[in-house]
């Protein structure tokens, strides 16, 4: 098996691995490169729990060969916090109790990042429906909804 | 056991050059453009070996261009990138709410028109759409391109026309004149990630008396690939689009259905359902024909 | 206790502790740990749903590079003959043993009949394929009225229907029969002015947990192993484990994971003996994790079931008989929650002459598992539903008929003994008062509403409480925390040693470090492990109380304990400086040492909760589609300890009934293969296809535990099929008793009563 060789960025380092032809991204993220924040739900696309940023565009990182992500900037949910401390959709989150077990968190919180980069004021139609790929089974959705919609409030308030 | 490969040509000649090597050696090849139903199938039962050929460095497949007369749309783009695209949305709504509703925003970043039209499936959302509005499918090959109308290209389920070393470039759109629009709507019991139980996608065209001139009805779902019904056009073409013509054009695309039973649906709902969507898509792309004073030139 | 105690942080919603890590991607899920050496192992399934396994060879699996062992059957001891798994798992130990790994008989499409352990997935796979069984195909039983017919292939020749008034010598697919009954049905009918009955089926329904099931194996050459795995019960997954494996408990260490969602389904043992049998061979850790498919395929789902009921009522309303015949369908093996269907789907009612007969039957479908408040939404959707009926024949609003039957303290529960205080009245007030009742509905749409109830459980737990030298607390517990129950122990920890709840923190104990504590499960954490946590607080406050006596050379019982201080009682000596926790902790070395404390209990007095919740739907009558409108969930909650997490529970629960209600199902086909294994097909709601879940908590306290609780985690998702079901029945006209309310039966319905 001839293995290929993948330099790419993984929340702004550099990163270098190397992979099966076959391999997709949230394998090298996971067991290659130790980066287990991303999690398995499904490896199908249908749960949205290994949501990660490919160059700023929300993907099933199940669904994209790790092969591809070759000068790329991927984003991972180790990247969302800063020294600063928590991003201020993870705060929310907690805030509003919007995670039971937390296995969907890490996807939904990127998917939420990707959600408000590209809508700032987002409606509740819109929120659920940019969310529709995130499966949740525990929280009926509710206090996630309303993280969001807190979060970006804020984000429209003064600064 | 032969190992898989990823290559990643830059250009259609390369891309050729690479499906051709391949061919000629027996290898097993697959396009890649967004993966998100290759790389499913590769999970799933259908694990053998294969060469991916990785289209979406080809500058070809990701080139969009809105022309006075005709629209491009290369078949590696992403559908969230064309629904980012306004002008394109204006101009083939019903197309672009067909490609919107391929799967989950994720889904939505990588999933391609060109790639839901491969794969082939009965249920593919953009099929009927792209019928529509009379897509002509870009094909690039060793004996060099040619184009076929998109109808034609799916030829079973989950079979396309392409033949060995050929591959998708792009898709060729007439731009619709001014008081055409076209509509897609498709049944699915989930509001999302969801798999179609039955599809219908209508254009259009209105003289300026508000009279259906041209029209096209294309219906997936509901047979082995999705077709285009032109008794159902043919009960539009010559009428204002009122009730009764609607109407009949859904009881012509219930006809034409041919569906099976299975865990998404029942023969009778879906043949009932197809008509529905047939009458409410309808309505939907007189009203936006109605309302496009003038489009394009 | 009274209403009106002021608590400072009962009731509140601060941050989980365990919070930062699941937000961040730090917390460490199943499939997260990797150790050093590891290898992976996969699981060969059955391709039949009913077959002999005739032979088996795995020498070509086992000759291949990159594999370090092949495990078939024949590498366990033999299926204990004795013991029952207890909990809500459901079942005998011995058929658990089978269900692991079969042995004789594959009894499901998906069965493990071997598994193999090796250096990659890929190669694990590779040797999967080059396992030889061969089969000797049976004819599959895939439906309860099949497997009950006379002459039925049987699926265990050794079944002998158990509580059955003679024994059987004859072998059968129903397991088990249950029969309950009170007063005189017949004359209860008699007496009534109005019966309505129906007939209704619900196929099986899955837990749906986003984790897929995985583990960590590392087995040492004496044979003792530790075990890393996500659960919700790592101390009967220890005891299951070394029952199947006939091993010492105490040669077994079982670590559970973080856990990504359960509900019921994270009680059963699949994986870990497997593991821990591969890892013995292979001399290695062995990790394995379930693929979607394999979750739905081989994990427990709960029961598809058929319920008849029948219920007489007066003119005014009053319940004078009822009868339900109620068939479970257990799958491979005996476990059903056929138990608690009968034993609940009465509950609400006071009801003087009923009749309940229910059996367990055994199909080709993987055996059933937990599903929170496994049984009763099946049962209770019949009779919710044939309550709404006999409203609208009564011409009643459906919950004053509720609230003129319902069950009260003292009533006689139908499950035999009498109800001690509970919240039922309360909750159906509340709903007619809510706005949400009143409110309009658009034109088409439906309303309905609906009781459920779990009993909730006590079981056993066990909780230490450290004090840290700043005076600052470790609770040790050993319970996953599958949904905030950290923050639950760590409120009440602080409640009542009176200290901030940032000075609390919760962790959960591997099986060598902390006393055993039962399942997550039952609804019964913050009650039960909170009563253990509350009374080793209440020893931490007695040894406070004699360290500051030493301290201040008075009398232990002229030390008070005041909003977290120790302060002499008063008229002793108003000199002497109040004592924090920080301040005894300081000096604990002069004292006599460390504080700490522990606390272990088979929990009594767990107290039931009721529920109704209030469903508003629109049906598209072209296409039979359903869109939620809106929900209401109320729910007797005892007391809430953390109010966010009780909410969520109750939004959660109805999510899923909801989606259980319109459009969950397995489907199989004939042969007996499910044919929507996955996330596409298994149609489980998305955030675009639910509304905003109203709550209200009702608090009618516990008298049996120290701050009221009740639990909360099960009930809600027992109303919400029936509320559904209502509430179409509501918005066409028509009553469709099955579920689910998928379009094409709907408009099916639609249909029918058009023709």
């Amino acid at each position: 098996m001839n293995k290929i060789q993948v330099i790419t960025s993984i929340n702004h380092e550099e990163v270098e691995f190397l992979c099966e032809p076959q391999e997709t991204l949230l394998d090298v993220l996971r067991d290659t490169l130790g980066r287990t924040g991303t999690k398995e739900g499904c490896a199908t696309g249908d749960c949205g729990a290994c949501s990660v940023l490919v160059d700023d565009r929300l993907v099933c990182s199940c669904l994209v060969l790790a092969a591809e992500t070759g000068g790329r900037e991927i984003t991972t949910i180790e990247g969302i916090a800063t020294e600063e401390g928590l991003h201020p959709i993870q705060q929310k989150f907690l805030d509003h109790a919007a995670l039971q077990c937390g296995v969907c968190t890490p996807g939904l919180i990127i998917a939420t990042k990707s959600l408000l980069d590209r809508h700032p004021d987002p409606d509740e139609t819109t929120i659920r429906y940019w969310l529709a790929g995130n499966l949740c089974r525990c929280t009926g959705y509710d206090k996630i909804v309303r993280a969001v919609q807190d979060v970006a409030r804020d984000l429209a308030g003064p600064a | 056991m032969e190992a898989f490969a990823y290559v990643a040509p830059s250009s259609i000649d390369e891309a050729v050059a690479e499906l051709a090597r391949h061919a000629k050696k027996g290898h097993r090849t697959q396009v890649l453009a967004g993966g998100t139903d290759l790389l499913v199938q590769m999970r799933g039962a259908d694990i053998e070996p294969r060469i991916l050929v990785d289209i979406k460095n080809v500058a070809e497949t990701n080139r969009l261009h809105l022309g006075n007369n005709e629209i491009f749309i290369g078949a590696a783009i992403p559908s969230a990138v064309l629904n980012e695209n306004a002008e394109l949305v204006e101009l083939l709504p019903g197309l672009l709410e067909a490609a919107d509703l391929i799967g989950s925003t994720q889904i939505q970043g990588r999933a391609t028109l060109g790639g839901n039209l491969c794969n082939a499936s009965p249920a593919g959302d953009t099929i009927p759409a792209m019928i529509a509005v009379g897509v002509s499918c870009v094909i690039a090959g060793g004996k060099g391109q040619r184009e076929m109308p998109v109808e034609k290209f799916v030829v079973g389920v989950g079979r396309n026309a392409l033949e060995a070393g050929e591959f998708l470039v792009g898709l060729k759109i007439p731009r619709p004149k001014s008081r055409a629009a076209d509509a897609y709507l498709r049944f699915t019991p989930r509001t999302e990630m969801d798999i179609a139980v039955a599809g219908c996608g209508v254009s259009v065209t209105l003289d300026a008396k508000g009279l259906c001139k041209e029209a096209r009805v294309a219906i997936g779902a509901v047979a082995p690939t999705a077709i285009l019904v032109p008794a159902a056009a043919n009960a539009l073409i010559g009428t204002t689009l009122d009730d009764a013509a609607l109407a009949a054009a859904a009881a012509a695309c219930s006809d034409a259905a041919s569906p099976i039973t299975d865990k998404r649906g029942t023969i009778d709902f879906r043949r009932k359902v197809v008509g529905v969507l047939c009458r409410r898509a309808t309505a939907i792309a007189r009203d936006r024909a109605l309302a496009r004073k003038v489009l394009g030139v | 206790m009274s209403e009106s105690i002021d608590y400072k942080l009962v009731g509140t919603s601060p941050v989980r502790p365990d919070g930062v890590d699941k937000v961040t991607g730090r917390a460490q899920y199943g499939a997260d740990l990797n150790l050093p050496n590891q290898i992976h192992g996969k699981v060969l399934r059955s391709p039949h749903a009913h077959a002999r396994i005739k032979r088996i060879d795995t020498s070509r699996a086992t000759a291949m590079p990159g594999v370090y062992a092949v495990i078939t059957g024949e590498d366990f001891p033999p299926p204990p003959e004795h013991g029952d798994v207890g909990g809500e798992a459901g079942g005998s130990i011995g058929d658990h043993a089978r269900n692991i790994m079969a042995r004789d008989k594959a009894l499901y499409h998906g069965h493990a009949v071997a598994a193999v352990a090796a250096r990659s997935l890929r190669i694990a796979d590779e040797a999967l394929a080059a396992i030889e069984v061969e089969y000797e195909v049976l004819e599959p039983v895939l439906d309860l009225d099949a497997a009950m017919a006379p002459g039925a292939p049987l699926l265990d020749e050794n079944c002998f229907t158990k509580n059955l008034p003679e024994k059987s010598d004859k072998p059968s697919n129903i397991a088990e029969v249950m029969l309950l009954s009170r007063g005189d049905v017949d004359k209860g009918f008699e007496e009534a002015d109005v019966i309505v009955e129906g007939e209704y089926r619900i196929p099986m329904a899955h837990q749906g947990y986003i984790e897929p099931h995985a583990c960590i194996a590392n087995t040492n050459e004496a044979g003792q192993s530790t075990v890393w795995c996500c659960t919700q019960a790592h101390f009967d997954f220890r005891a299951i484990t070394a029952k199947v494996l006939n091993m010492n408990v105490a040669d077994l260490k079982f670590i559970a994971s973080e856990i990504g969602g359960g509900f019921g389904g994270k009680t059963v043992v699949y994986l870990e003996p497997l593991a821990v049998l591969l890892s013995r061979k292979a001399r290695r850790p062995v990790k394995m994790k379930m693929t979607r498919e394999e979750v739905f395929r081989a994990t427990g789902p709960t029961s598809g079931t058929h319920c008849k009921i029948k219920v007489g009522a007066k003119k005014d309303g009053t319940l004078t008989a009822a009868t339900a015949w109620m068939a479970y369908e257990a799958g491979a093996y005996a476990g059903a929650p056929m138990g608690p269907g009968a034993l609940t789907v009465f509950v609400p009612y006071h009801l003087e002459n009923f009749k309940v007969e229910g059996y367990e039957v055994l199909v080709n479908k993987p055996k059933v598992g937990a599903y929170r408040a496994p049984g009763a939404p099946q049962s209770m959707h019949a009779m919710e539903s044939a309550i709404d009926d006999l409203a609208r024949e009564l011409n009643m609003d459906p919950l004053d008929l509720r609230l003129k039957n319902a069950a009260e303290e003292g009533t006689r529960a139908s499950y035999g003994p009498k109800f001690p205080v509970i919240g039922l009245k309360e909750c159906l007030r509340a709903a007619k008062a809510h706005p949400n009742y009143t409110r309009a509905l658009p034109e088409g749409a439906g309303r309905g509403v609906a009781v459920g109830f779990w009993f909730n459980f006590g079981l056993q737990s066990s909780a230490e409480v450290h004090v840290n030298e700043n005076g600052t607390v470790t609770v040790v517990e050993g319970n996953p925390d599958i949904g905030g129950s950290r923050a639950s122990m760590c409120i009440m920890a602080a409640e009542t040693l009176g200290v901030p709840y940032e000075s609390v923190r919760t962790l959960i104990g591997d099986t060598e470090s902390t006393g055993f504590s039962n399942s997550t499960g039952g609804s019964r954490t913050t009650f039960a492990t909170g009563m253990a946590v509350v009374r080793a607080c209440e020893d931490i406050i007695a040894q406070c109380r004699a360290r500051a006596a030493v301290t201040w050379g008075i009398d232990e019982d002229q030390v008070l304990w005041v909003d977290g201080q120790a302060i002499p009682a008063s008229g002793v000596n108003d000199e002497l400086k109040p004592l924090s926790l920080a301040d005894i902790a300081e000096n604990a070395a002069k004292t006599g040492g460390p504080l700490l404390s522990r606390a272990s209990l088979t929990a009594k007095g767990a107290g039931p909760s009721f529920s109704v919740n209030i469903a508003d739907l629109q049906v598209d009558r072209d296409t039979g589609k359903i869109d939620v409108l809106a929900f209401t969930a109320i729910q007797d909650a005892g007391r809430a300890i953390h109010k966010a997490y009780v909410e969520g529970q109750l939004q959660g629960g109805a999510a899923q009934g909801l989606g259980w209600a319109l459009n969950e199902e397995y489907i199989y086909n004939a042969d007996g293969i499910m044919e929507n294994a996955g996330f596409l097909d298994y149609r489980m709601p998305v955030a675009s296809d639910l509304p905003m879940i109203d709550t209200q908590i009702v608090e009618v306290p516990n008298p049996r535990h120290p701050y009221g609780v009740r639990g909360v985690g099960e009930t809600p998702i027992v109303a919400p099929l029936a509320a559904a079901a209502n509430a179409v029945r509501d918005a066409i006209g028509i009553r469709i008793h099955d579920l689910p309310l998928s379009p094409p039966r709907v408009l099916a319905a639609l249909d029918a009563a058009a023709d």
